[in-house]
């Protein structure tokens, strides 16, 4: 796969700061929702180049927590910092800028874009999102040009996951387990430095799931760092290294998966019981 | 360069609404010493200034009970419904038609009566219709304006909206649209564009303070008493029925409501009932304030109507009352400022400042 | 034969061609059935592409707005406005060089005072849409209906009729309104042109209508050109991410796309090309007043770009011919053919009267009373199919159509990928 020429200047992690242990650290985020609170002083760490996992029953603050460290939003209390720099009041877009990237549970594809231009709006530093460039023939040249190279990575993108053969059917006409496979490889064309994947197995099939999951290693092994909330006990546990859990807005425990399954609390947690 | 604007305008954002609310604080104690200041000074008399407000309050008091059904369904159907301005028209000319008709019956034909002598056949002078001089006629428009309003606002759900709810607000606002423009224009077929003048001058009370005497007409009058019974009896239809009680649940927890399902069909129809009865309430009332009536009556009014909704927050029927009279003074006392010509667009400025600045309004709850 | 007919239908252009084509015969039709000559043919082929090619213009910005990035623009007409009261403004005679009794301006050339309008209709959509960004779509909507009354309330305002300011008088004109700028067409046939003007009176064709008719071509040119730049825009990354704003912003401002910057370039395009629009519109009819600026006309060209489909461009320019043809013209041939071919008793009163009659037994008063109020009628007819429209087909004729954002074919390469994958009997 060739990378993108990345012109984002604003990539937190250079060479040297990808060699660091830690690289997402949430501390004590709050967040109310007009009295009710999903988060309460949630803390945990993500460490580069793992695939850490993040469980808890319904309603613990998964999804709230990705929409805080995405930037969806501003957290009442707490902070949140990707490879070092504070992000916490950072706006969606700049935090996606700086290497983090979210997908969403509930899979938002382009539904009037074909499954291609889905792939192809998302790379990062195209030249002819520029109104001036895309228009005036002497610059529209380079424009074609980067075109051709965001296209190749996204045929090939479709080609992996095996849906090249929907490459120009609309994304709405999609299934839901294509559709959630088109949400993570969207989110794979911008290179990110840290993915956080919000139940991106749900209604895919084994086998498609078996090649995610490889996609994923291979990634990893090359030093991308993978947050993801699952339901799936068995996948969590076979594949990530760490997990976190949560519970009413809190971080319960976070250690491996030995570590974690034997825990009582875990098991009176997901039972609905109180933790003491 | 663009950008760095843009950026400086989300970061003011983030500073919250306190500043905005010492912002408005502050304009609003400047304008205040001002107007002292020309009181003492000469400038502006109090009679005059009695008058703006008074012209303020009966104008608002319309916009308000206008707002009313607005708000009402864009909160619970979840679209704005820009026809709202021509049921106001509509249930006017059915309202002051019937007025007509009562006040000239046996002496004129009923024709020319009914559709208020369009084409010169019949003029206000000779019906001689007033507040004071034909108070039965008056009221009997009142109440066919009511009904036709209601009527309309149904029929037009039943008719258009119904069937597309699920299409999307959008969708419904240019449907909406849509019924605006045909019922207008079925009223220019009618009518024409004609203006027409509807009532001779009835007695005008008259008070004296410096500077000159305000003047309460009759019709402000009645104006007045017709909204504030009116808001009276929708307070009490609120508070006290169980539909009523039912629209404020479904309106106030829309949580709720969802889970419960789409709001029921009752509760729609007596929605647009309401919405649409004061709508024609609205539309024969300004024509009686006004002493005219055209085509473009309920139009002109509309995107007032829109600003006193937002201003008091969608859903909220006391805050739509609150805004429309909001709006009535506004519009009415900025003559004190600004000129005549642009008074209107001073209403329309603070709506869309309120909208870019607290899109929720007063008692919305609403987050944009 | 026939497949060969289908693939060319599937060109573009030849969709528009055959559909104007259609219309053409239509009115060519209609007009020998009234006995017009060829200069009467001319003429009225003149008037129709005239306002097909501006309603055209104005369907395609509404398209670029609405269909391509989901802002929802009801303020045209003012934008319109501010272009052609600006230009007029700018050009319009110096105090004391003008006629007497009618209102100055700062007499610059046209060209300069044309840019002046185009630069100030964008100037004021930055204005409108820089604070509206995060503004919910209906809300936005308000908001630009606002801006178009208040651009309306100003022009009108008596304050502004006629003022100096440091020392130059200039107006608006006010309520009564004010003239324009003469038309450089016009201006060419009334002198180095001239010739061809002779030579077309040769053949019986009328001088006016040859200057009408270039005019006509210029303003197509304008169409053209318009065109060009929105396609372009659109089939390309900026305007991939245009339509990721409009049908998810959250999902592209997580894609790591700043939307403000699009949807701010995105308005202040659209917003110079309305000016620009009303100054070539209005402003060559020679006298503008506000009451021009309503939003009756707003209400047309959105309807034009609902009928051919948001979010298509041919779609944009076929609705716009179908409109001005079927609809906005279409009444008042419709008139003229009834009056020609069925007569009719009596003469126009008013609609208690015609009803009455009609209940008598008395047909014609009623017919009559109808064929005068076919401008009215025409606004009923098309609110009536408007919500037809919402109810059975709201995506239109051509809106789900793929017009794909790329400045590359990608639907060719697509092909050639399949095509090489099956040609080597296996693929990934």
């Amino acid at each position: 796969m060739t990378p993108m020429s990345t012109a984002s200047d604003e990539r937190a992690s250079s060479d040297d700061q990808l060699s660091a242990e830690t690289l997402l650290e949430v501390e004590g985020i709050t967040k109310s929702f007009g009295g009710i609170k999903a988060l309460n002083g949630a803390s945990f760490e993500v460490a580069t180049g793992t695939l850490t996992g993040l469980i808890g029953p319904n309603g613990a603050g998964k999804s709230t927590t990705f929409n805080v460290i995405s930037g969806m939003f501003n957290p009442d209390a707490g902070s949140v910092r990707f490879a070092g720099e504070d992000i916490t009041d950072l706006s969606p877009d700049r935090t996606a800028k700086r290497g983090l990237v979210r997908t969403f549970q509930l899979a938002r594809e382009f539904q009037n874009m074909t499954v291609l231009e889905n792939l192809m709006i998302a790379p990062e530093g195209q030249i002819g999102e520029s109104s001036w460039r895309s228009v005036f023939p002497g610059t529209r040249g380079a424009v074609r040009s980067q075109e051709e190279e965001v296209f190749e990575e996204a045929w090939e993108m479709l080609e992996f996951f095996d849906i090249d053969h929907l490459a120009l059917e609309n994304a709405g006409n999609l299934s839901g387990g294509q559709r959630k496979l088109l949400e993570f490889a969207r989110a794979l064309m911008l290179e990110p430095d840290m993915l956080l994947l919000d139940e991106p197995f749900a209604g895919v099939n084994p086998s498609l799931e078996e090649k995610l999951l490889s996609r994923i290693e291979t990634l990893r092994s090359q030093g991308q760092t993978f947050l993801l909330v699952e339901h799936d006990m068995d996948l969590i546990m076979e594949h990530c290294e760490r997990i976190i859990v949560m519970h009413q807005g809190e971080t319960l425990l976070t250690g491996t998966p030995e570590e974690v399954r034997s825990e009582e609390q875990v098991i009176e947690a997901y039972l609905g019981g109180n933790v003491a | 360069m663009l950008m760095s604007i843009v950026d400086t305008i989300k970061q003011r954002d983030l500073l919250g609404g306190n500043t905005r609310l010492i912002g408005g604080a502050v304009i609003g104690l400047l304008l205040f010493i001002d107007l002292a200041r020309r009181l003492t000074s000469g400038d502006l008399t109090a009679a005059l200034l009695a008058g703006y407000i008074w012209n303020g309050l009966t104008f608002g008091l319309i916009v308000g009970l206008a707002g009313v059904g607005l708000s009402l369904t864009y909160d619970l159907l979840e679209f704005a419904n820009f026809a709202h301005g021509d049921y106001i028209t509509a249930s006017a000319f059915f309202g002051w038609g019937t007025a007509y008709l009562f006040a000239g019956a046996g002496e004129f034909d009923p024709g020319s009566l009914f559709f208020l002598g369009v084409g010169g056949t019949l003029y206000p002078g000779d019906v001689g219709i007033s507040v004071a001089s034909a108070p039965a006629a008056i009221v009997a428009g009142l109440i066919v304006a009511a009904v036709a309003g209601a009527v309309l606002a149904v029929l037009l759900d039943r008719l258009v909206y119904s069937s597309i709810r699920q299409a999307g607000t959008i969708s419904l606002l240019i449907a909406s649209i849509g019924v605006a423009f045909t019922l207008r224009y079925l009223t220019v077929y009618v009518f024409t564009q004609q203006s027409f003048g509807l009532t001779v001058s009835a007695w005008v009370y008259r008070i004296p303070l410096p500077g000159g005497k305000l003047n309460i007409s009759a019709p402000s009058l009645l104006l007045v008493s017709v909204s504030l019974l009116t808001m009276l009896g929708v307070h009490l239809m609120l508070t006290r029925t169980k539909l009523g009680k039912a629209m404020r649940a479904m309106g106030a927890n829309r949580d709720l409501a969802r889970i419960s399902g789409i709001p029921s069909e009752r509760v729609i129809t007596t929605t647009w009932l309401i919405g649409g009865a004061l709508a024609g309430l609205a539309g024969f009332m300004i024509a009686l304030l006004q002493g005219t009536i055209t085509y473009q009556i309920g139009w002109t009014l509309l995107l007032l109507v829109f600003a006193g909704v937002i201003m008091g927050g969608i859903g909220s029927v006391y805050g739509a009352i609150l805004g429309g009279v909001l709006i009535g003074l506004i519009t009415r006392v900025s003559l004190v400022w600004i000129p005549a010509s642009f008074t209107e667009a001073m209403g329309f400025g603070i709506m869309v400042l309120i909208l870019l600045t607290r899109p929720q309004g007063l008692f919305g709850g609403e987050i944009s | 034969m026939l497949n060969s007919l289908s693939t060319l239908w599937e060109n573009d252009l030849v969709k528009i061609g055959v559909t104007l084509g259609a219309v053409y015969a239509l009115y060519l039709l209609a007009g020998a059935a009234l006995g017009y000559d060829l200069s009467g043919q001319l003429n009225s082929l003149r008037r129709l592409t005239f306002l097909i090619v501006l309603y055209g213009v104005g369907a395609l910005v509404v398209n670029l707005h609405w269909g391509y990035s989901g802002l929802f623009n009801i303020g045209i007409v003012g934008f319109m406005a501010v272009g052609v009261y600006t230009t007029t403004i700018l050009t319009r005679p110096v105090a004391g060089q003008n006629p007497t009794g009618t209102l100055p301006g700062l007499g610059l050339p046209l060209p300069i005072a044309i840019i002046g309008g185009v630069l100030a209709a964008a100037a004021m959509g930055y204005v409108a849409v820089l604070p509206s960004l995060r503004l919910r779509e209906d809300y936005f909507a308000i908001v630009t209906l606002a801006f178009a009354e208040i651009i309306r309330i100003t022009a009108k305002a008596s304050e502004l009729q006629e003022f100096t300011i440091f020392g130059t008088t200039l107006g608006t004109g006010g309520g009564r309104g004010i003239r324009t700028y003469p038309n450089p067409i016009d201006q060419f046939f009334n002198g180095a042109g001239k010739p061809i003007v002779a030579a077309a009176s040769s053949f019986g064709i009328d001088g006016s209508l040859v200057t009408g008719w270039a005019f006509v071509l210029v303003l197509t040119l304008l169409l053209g050109l318009v065109y060009w730049l929105i396609v372009r825009l659109a089939e390309s990354p900026f305007g991939r991410v245009l339509k990721g704003i409009r049908d998810d912003e959250q999902a592209t401002t997580a894609l790591a796309k700043d939307t403000n910057p699009f949807k701010i370039r995105v308005f202040i395009i659209g917003c110079a090309i309305l000016g620009l629009l009303g100054i070539v519109w209005q402003g060559s009819q020679g006298y503008i007043a506000p009451g021009l600026f309503v939003p009756q006309l707003t209400f047309f060209i959105w309807i034009a770009v609902i009928i051919g489909g948001a979010g298509s461009n041919t779609g944009s320019i076929i609705g716009s011919i179908l409109f001005v043809g079927i609809i906005y013209l279409g009444p008042g041939y419709l008139r003229r053919l009834v009056e020609e071919y069925v007569g009719l008793q009596g003469s126009v009163s008013t609609f208690p009267n015609a009803v009455g009659a009609l209940l008598g037994g008395n047909v014609d008063p009623f017919l009559l009373y109808n064929l005068d109020q076919t401008s009215a009628l025409r606004v009923v007819l098309t609110g009536v199919f408007l919500i037809l429209l919402l109810r059975r087909r709201p995506e239109g004729l051509f809106g789900s159509r793929r017009e794909i954002a790329a400045s590359i074919d990608l639907e060719s390469r697509v092909r050639d990928r399949r095509n090489s994958a099956g040609a080597d009997g296996d693929s990934e």
